[in-house]
């Protein structure tokens, strides 16, 4: 063992939020050189100088994070969003740079942020295999060395020389990682990339993670999914606004993160100037509530419960259909809802500020924590103007009352969802 | 440098090879040439990519690659040849034409492919690292194989023509060198100021449809020299096209040799700048894409 594999000291990333200078033309970077002379040149003659315009808000994704991951080790790195976990990943991947302190890899690194990246739809399976595998650092010999396994893992031989664009989902998805879990790299930096696929595929990706993580490999891991974290790692780093929260084994982190009240709850209120948006709409308020009116963190199974959601129109005349997306805790999308009350049906909203709630039934969820993805949207054309990932969440209770479906099986329950349904008994025969 | 680290020298250098130091890099970033060297199967891979994509896309295919030559000689024969008039310093026209459309059909197609190179490849930039050099500088390799369909063309050109072929025609590959250095120079500001300032695309169209009639393509640059004297070799084109017009056509189209070098001196600066600028720039592509 020895020296660590990763070592990361006073890490910092600085962004510039508003005006940022990042998408503006040259066109308004010349009106700018040219105000700025201007402004100078009536300084020095002493006139009264039109005042500079207002800077870049700045903000640090990421500060002063230190730490050591030792050869072999599995470290998953939890937190909310925004807390900077893609913003360390981004930066151990080498696609952005630190604004302070430094990182050491002491050995190949590859790093999976998404499946796929790189695929071209027009390219067949075979040659993206080879495409995609470049770009995930493979050498075209390592490449053709696996070619069959990845091909067998993938699980799509017939249509190995079709345009990945004919390919179904699964299919593509299947091909995608196949390619990415035959990398052999010493370190492997992972994101999020097991929330794609079915449950089955979710599996077999996460049992293939495994098998990396025993054969000494270092890997460092990004997730929602709590317990993926603590099926997969021993280790985890807690992120909480850009700083190392809490770094410990696995179970005690993710108990700590769970317990802190700063996960996801049932309430968030956006200030001003940080509302998730864009110009025609912006989020003011997204909480989890009762049929009374209260705020709750925790729902009896067989009460109703509705996400309510105040959000500020800026630009009139869109229909904005707000959308809820509702995920358990093994990041299983359990459905999507639209707003589809016929009060605003294809009806563009005026500015003002609006309360759009959704009423989902009780006697429906299953027991446990679902988490919300706000997102607001026009269909004809399609344009997402919020997307908010974990917005809200809350726990659905199963009393063991035996009014639900549970009955009185009091042990454990699978199942995505847990409707009541009407069951009937005749009897044919005595 | 940072200075006073707290490693120790004597073990990290056994393991040297295999460390790599993630820090701030500030003010002009050099290139890495070894690093670019560990890339280049990712360079052949990515300049393989845009040749397939670009065939299996368009309709027409290869044929495109060759209709497009033909049809602009046409053009320019009927247009330059006939109804202007101009002088071809005594070659058939349409050869004379041909030889200015290969270099520069490739330059304009380069410089439009690599300009947009690096906002077509967000999704790679943000999801992975590798030498972003590569990216514009595969697609500018990616516009050689047109070009070699071209060459088929000229030869063909050439034979019915009745042109004789000269020892000449080996400085070819030392001209398409320098054109593909030239467009590469132009390619490197323009894709990475693409990413920053999204006007650029409007500009760069601008300039493709331009030079084609600033570019002695239709006429003797000996024309423009006469107009603009020896300022018209700023123009890296214009050393470009008689290069190649010399090769094909033989002695009587030597170059002007100052203009040519003019030409190949802001080549030059074009590239080592924008190689600066493109690395310098290079760091926040991720942040700003």
């Amino acid at each position: 063992m020895g020296r660590p594999i990763i070592s990361v000291r006073g890490l910092g990333k600085r962004y510039q939020l508003g005006a940022t200078p990042g998408h503006d033309t040259l066109r308004d970077h010349l009106a700018h050189a040219l105000a700025a002379l201007q402004r100078r040149w009536r300084r020095r003659n002493g006139e009264g100088a039109a005042p500079e315009p207002a800077g870049p808000r700045e903000i640090w994704a990421l500060r002063e994070v230190s730490f050591d991951v030792m050869p072999g080790e599995v470290v998953g790195v939890i937190g909310r969003n925004g807390a900077g976990k893609s913003t360390l990943l981004k930066i151990l991947s080498r696609i952005t740079d630190p604004t302070e302190g430094e990182v050491r890899l002491r050995g190949r690194t590859a790093s999976l942020l998404e499946v796929g990246t790189g695929f071209h739809p027009e390219l067949t399976g075979r040659e993206n295999i080879f495409l995609n595998g470049a770009i995930l650092g493979m050498t075209q010999a390592e490449i053709r060395a696996r070619f069959d396994e990845i091909v067998a893992f993938a699980d799509i031989g017939p249509f190995l020389d079709t345009p990945v664009k004919r390919y179904s989902s699964g299919m593509y998805t299947r091909l995608a990682f196949a390619v990415a879990a035959h990398l052999q790299p010493e370190i492997l930096v992972v994101d999020e990339v097991l929330a794609v696929g079915d449950a089955a595929f979710q599996k077999k990706c996460l049992n293939k993670m495994q098998d990396i993580g025993r054969t000494g490999r270092t890997i460092l891991f990004v997730s929602h999914n709590l317990s993926a974290i603590t099926r997969l790692c021993q280790r985890a780093i807690w992120l909480h606004q850009g700083r190392v929260m809490r770094d410990g084994p696995a179970a005690e982190v993710a108990s700590a993160y769970l317990n802190s009240g700063i996960g996801t709850g049932a309430e968030r209120t956006w200030p001003d100037g940080a509302a998730p948006g864009n110009t025609v709409v912006r989020l003011v308020r997204v909480r989890v509530r009762r049929e009374d009116g209260t705020t709750c963190e925790a729902v009896d199974i067989r009460e109703p419960v509705g996400i309510e959601t105040e959000y500020e129109v800026l630009t009139p005349d869109k229909v904005l259909v707000p959308n809820y997306h509702f995920y358990n805790e093994e990041g299983v999308c359990v459905f999507i809802s639209h707003d589809v009350d016929p009060a605003w049906r294809h009806r563009p909203k005026p500015c003002g500020r609006y309360r759009s709630t959704a009423w989902v039934p009780g006697n429906f969820l299953a027991e446990g924590r679902l988490t919300v993805n706000v997102a607001i949207s026009t269909y004809r054309p399609f344009e997402v103007h919020v997307h908010e990932r974990d917005a809200v969440a809350f726990t659905v209770v199963d009393n063991l009352s035996g009014e639900t479906a549970r009955g009185d099986y009091a042990g454990k329950l699978p199942g995505v969802v847990r409707p009541l349904l009407r069951w009937q008994t005749e009897v044919l025969e005595s | 440098m940072n200075a006073g680290m707290d490693s120790a020298p004597a073990i990290s250098g056994l393991m040297s090879s295999d460390e790599q130091v993630l820090r701030p890099r500030r003010g002009l970033v050099a290139i890495d040439f070894g690093e670019l060297w560990r890339f280049r199967e990712l360079f052949w891979l990515l300049a393989w990519r845009n040749v397939l994509i670009r065939y299996k896309q368009a309709y027409l295919g290869v044929g495109w690659a060759v209709l497009q030559p033909l049809l602009t000689m046409a053009v320019f024969t009927v247009v330059f040849g006939k109804l202007a008039g101009m002088s071809s310093g005594g070659a058939p026209f349409a050869v004379f034409n041909f030889a200015a459309l290969l270099p520069w059909m490739f330059f304009a197609n380069a410089l439009s492919e690599s300009s947009n190179s690096l906002v077509a490849s967000q999704n790679l930039i943000t999801k992975v690292y590798f030498p972003r050099l590569l990216i514009p500088t595969s697609a500018v390799l990616s516009g050689a194989l047109d070009f070699l369909i071209s060459i088929g063309l000229l030869l063909l050109l050439m034979a019915w023509y009745g042109v004789a072929f000269t020892a000449n025609l080996l400085l070819m590959p030392v001209f398409f060198g320098l054109t593909f250095l030239a467009a590469l120079a132009a390619g490197l500001w323009f894709s990475a100021l693409n990413v920053r300032y999204r006007d650029v695309k409007y500009i760069v169209p601008f300039i493709v449809r331009l030079g084609i009639y600033v570019s002695p393509v239709g006429f003797l640059s000996a024309k423009g020299y006469e107009f603009l004297g020896p300022a018209y070799g700023l123009n890296p084109l214009v050393g470009l096209i008689d290069g190649f017009r010399w090769s094909i056509l033989g002695a009587g189209f030597e170059p002007y040799w100052p203009g040519f070098w003019l030409g190949q001196a802001v080549v030059a600066v074009l590239l080592v700048s924008g190689a600066y600028y493109f690395r310098t720039m290079e760091k926040t592509f991720a942040d700003v894409i």
